[in-house]
This record gives C-alpha cells, sequence and structure tokens, in this order.
C-alpha cells in the first residue's frame, strides 16, 4: 500500500509529464503549418516536371542513346530502396508504418530473387531496418544538423543516388516516403524515380505532335533527369516533414489525454487512501474512548 | 489566349490565361502565342515577360526549363523573382561565385559551360542596369 505521500508524488510527475506533451503537441502544431504550407507549394512544381518529363520522355521513344536514367539498365534484379524517415521518435506509429512499407516491399522483392539494397534518409528508419538487413544499408544520410529543408539536401541526396546508378550498383530505386493527407492521415507511399514511371496517358497530350528541342532533346534530357530525381527527393522530403509534425501533434495529443485520465485515477486512489486513513484514525479514537 | 502554368520548387507563381509570354530560352529570347509548336528549351537567366491585356509584368528568372505543349506553356525556373523586388546583389554575388568556378575548372568542356553561364549572368545584369 503506497503512501499518501508516494501517491502525492506520482500526481505530480503525471502532471509534469503531461505538460511536457502538451507544450510538445503545441510546438508540432505550429510547426506542421509552416512544413504543410511548404508541402503543398512544391507539389505543383513536382508534378508539372513530371509531367513535363513524361511528355517529352514520350516523345524521345525508346531511344537507344537515352540517358541512363530515363531507360533504366535494362534489367530489374537489383532494387535500392530509398526510405525517408524522420530524425526523432515521439511521432506516433509515423516511423514504423513508412519502414513496414519498405520492409514488406523488400520481403517481396527478396521472394523473387531480386537484390535489395537500402539507402537510407534519418536516423530513425535506419535504425529499425540495421537489425533485419545491416549488410544490406549501403549508405544513411542524417539530416539532424538541418533546421530548415532546402532544396540542396535533396540535391546532396540525389547527387549520391545517381552517382551508385552510374556504377551501375542497382536497376530500380525506389522512394518510401509519408504522403501528407491531413493531420490524422499520413499514407505511406512508394515511388519509383529510376527509372521514372510515368502516366502513360501523358503521350496522348501531345495529339501524336512531335517536340521541337532547342538545343538537342539529349541534352535537355542530361540537363532535366538529375533534376527531376532531386525534385522527387525533395518533394519526398517536405512532404515527411509535415506527415512528421501531423504525426507527433496526434500522438501527442493522445499522449496529453491518457496523462489527464491518469491524473484523475491517480487522484481519486489518493483520496480513497487519505480518506481511510481518517475513517481508520477516527474508529481508532472512537474505540479508544469507548474503552475508557 | 495561352494557357500559361508559373511554378517555382517554393510555389506557383502564375496560372491562368494570357496573350503572349517572353521567354529567355537558352538559344534566345521567344515569344510564346497561343497555337505555338510544341517545343521543350531549357532557360538562362533573364527577364520573362507576361503579357496579359496591357499589362505587362516582368519577373527574373535564374535556370529552368519551359515546355510548350497543345495544352499551353509550362515554365518550371529554378528561382524567380519578380523584377521589382530582384536584389542585385545576389545576382552580383552569384557572378562572383561563377567566376570563381570558371577559374577553379581544369576540365575543358566543363569550362565552356561555365563561361556561358557566367556570360549569360553578366548579360541579364546589363539588361537589369538600364
Amino acid at each position: 500500500m503506497p503512501s499518501l505521500k508516494d501517491l502525492r508524488n506520482r500526481i505530480a510527475s503525471t502532471k509534469a509529464t503531461q505538460k511536457i506533451t502538451k507544450a510538445m503537441q503545441m510546438v508540432a502544431a505550429s510547426k506542421l503549418r509552416r512544413a504543410q504550407a511548404a508541402a503543398e507549394a512544391a507539389r505543383p512544381y513536382a508534378a508539372s516536371m513530371e509531367k513535363v518529363l513524361g511528355n517529352i520522355a514520350a516523345s524521345v521513344g525508346s531511344l537507344e542513346t537515352a540517358p541512363l536514367l530515363l531507360r533504366g539498365t535494362g534489367s530489374d534484379n537489383v532494387h535500392l530502396l530509398l526510405v525517408c524517415t524522420a530524425e526523432r521518435g515521439l511521432c506516433g506509429p509515423f516511423n514504423t508504418a513508412i519502414v513496414r512499407h519498405a520492409r514488406e516491399r523488400a520481403i517481396a522483392l527478396t521472394a523473387e530473387g531480386k537484390e535489395v539494397k537500402f539507402f537510407c534518409v534519418g536516423r530513425k528508419g535506419y535504425d529499425q531496418l540495421r537489425r533485419q538487413y545491416g549488410k544490406q544499408i549501403v549508405e544513411l544520410v542524417d539530416l539532424r544538423a538541418a533546421r530548415t529543408l532546402h532544396f540542396e539536401h535533396a540535391e546532396m541526396i540525389a547527387e549520391k543516388v545517381i552517382a551508385r546508378c552510374a556504377q551501375f550498383e542497382f536497376d530500380v530505386c525506389t522512394l518510401f516516403f509519408s504522403r501528407f493527407r491531413s493531420v490524422i492521415a499520413q499514407i505511406p507511399t512508394a515511388q519509383q524515380i529510376i527509372p521514372p514511371l510515368f502516366d502513360s496517358k501523358a503521350a496522348d497530350a501531345l495529339g501524336g505532335a512531335a517536340y521541337e528541342f532547342e538545343p538537342e532533346a539529349e541534352d535537355i534530357l542530361h540537363e532535366l533527369l538529375p533534376r527531376n530525381v532531386a525534385v522527387q527527393i525533395f518533394r519526398a522530403l517536405l512532404e515527411n516533414a509535415a506527415s512528421f509534425y501531423g504525426a507527433q501533434m496526434s500522438a501527442m495529443d493522445n499522449a496529453t489525454r491518457n496523462a489527464g485520465d491518469m491524473i484523475r485515477k491517480q487522484t481519486l486512489t489518493y483520496n480513497r487512501t487519505r480518506q481511510a486513513m481518517i475513517t481508520k484514525e477516527l474508529i481508532e479514537i472512537i474505540s479508544g474512548a469507548e474503552a475508557l | 489566349m495561352l494557357h500559361f502554368e508559373f511554378v517555382s520548387p517554393e510555389r506557383v507563381l502564375f496560372s491562368g490565361d494570357v496573350d503572349q509570354v517572353d521567354v529567355p530560352g537558352v538559344e534566345g529570347d521567344m515569344g510564346i502565342l497561343a497555337g505555338h509548336a510544341p517545343l521543350v528549351t531549357p532557360l538562362r537567366p533573364g527577364i520573362l515577360t507576361i503579357y496579359n491585356g496591357g499589362a505587362r509584368e516582368t519577373v527574373v528568372v535564374i535556370g529552368g526549363i519551359a515546355e510548350v505543349s497543345p495544352a499551353g506553356l509550362t515554365v518550371l525556373a529554378d528561382q524567380a523573382t519578380p523584377r521589382d523586388n530582384f536584389d542585385a546583389m545576389t545576382l552580383a554575388s552569384a557572378i562572383k561565385d561563377a567566376e570563381e568556378d570558371v577559374a577553379d575548372t581544369t576540365d575543358e568542356a566543363q569550362r565552356d559551360k561555365l563561361a556561358r553561364r557566367l556570360e549569360q549572368l553578366k548579360t541579364l545584369q546589363a539588361a537589369l542596369a538600364q
């Protein structure tokens, strides 16, 4: 039976925890607003980029000389999974959901006899994958030092991926991230970025007319493809940031509510114990007086 | 009317119908009107002009790509700032960086490319100074 002092301490510590989760929720809420605006603003650019590239790719057709980034290596034996997660936890199932999605894909690919490699962006995903796939993780990019996400970060990651592609280290690269739909809904998403997959509808938009290229189509593609990789990664990072704060906000909201429930329960126990002690003392006094 | 989409990585700068857009392509300026033949060209640092009704709007763009399809014109700019808000200092520092890059590069083809970019940046600076 805990003493009254123990119970008081316990309530105080739960209250302190509740204050922290409440503060974290409010911080996440304010950061979410900015992250959400950034993610939504980046969508049209990434989408237009994809559309333009799709149109160009469709009109270039199956050119033998098309850059490696567009046509791929021609096989699909080695898959690189680019797993983007957060650097921090305390955000509910956010990191786990992305990692689970990637792991399911890895298991399916391995069952088909393909080789799987991981490229981790964000320490949390790395920590979760390390146990199972330690040797298959080829690189880890840690963005903890970055306070705000810039396009340079995405470019840096893209450069590393493209360098590996040029070395024929993989055939297909798939990006894993969490798409932000709303504060309570973040959808773990897989997007193949090398070679890029385009909507087959895009080809029809031209109505058979061929593009004029100024200068050559090849030069344009050489410039545009690496940029597209960076743009898609940048979009993934921004969506991830917004999803992270959304997930953290709802996780901390839950934690605050749970702490509230716990405080109510603990207060009840505290009051009961106190009442029991008073009653006990009264009985002792009364029975003592009667005995006289 | 020409349908015009103008986006940068940060936001959508313009989306709607206009009369004409002058685009600074790498091989020269182009006036794009409705019904232009499908075309793709990268952009050089320069001034993009939007004509709508009697109004004229000028935007400084640094790098990017323009695509004309039957659906309209799409400009994906790496950086875009309305001319009035454009800070000459950013351009000056970009020119300085480019000069250093040209000096540092040993690869012949690479240096040609960088020198061309430097030239374009200087042309833009001169155009803005007018």
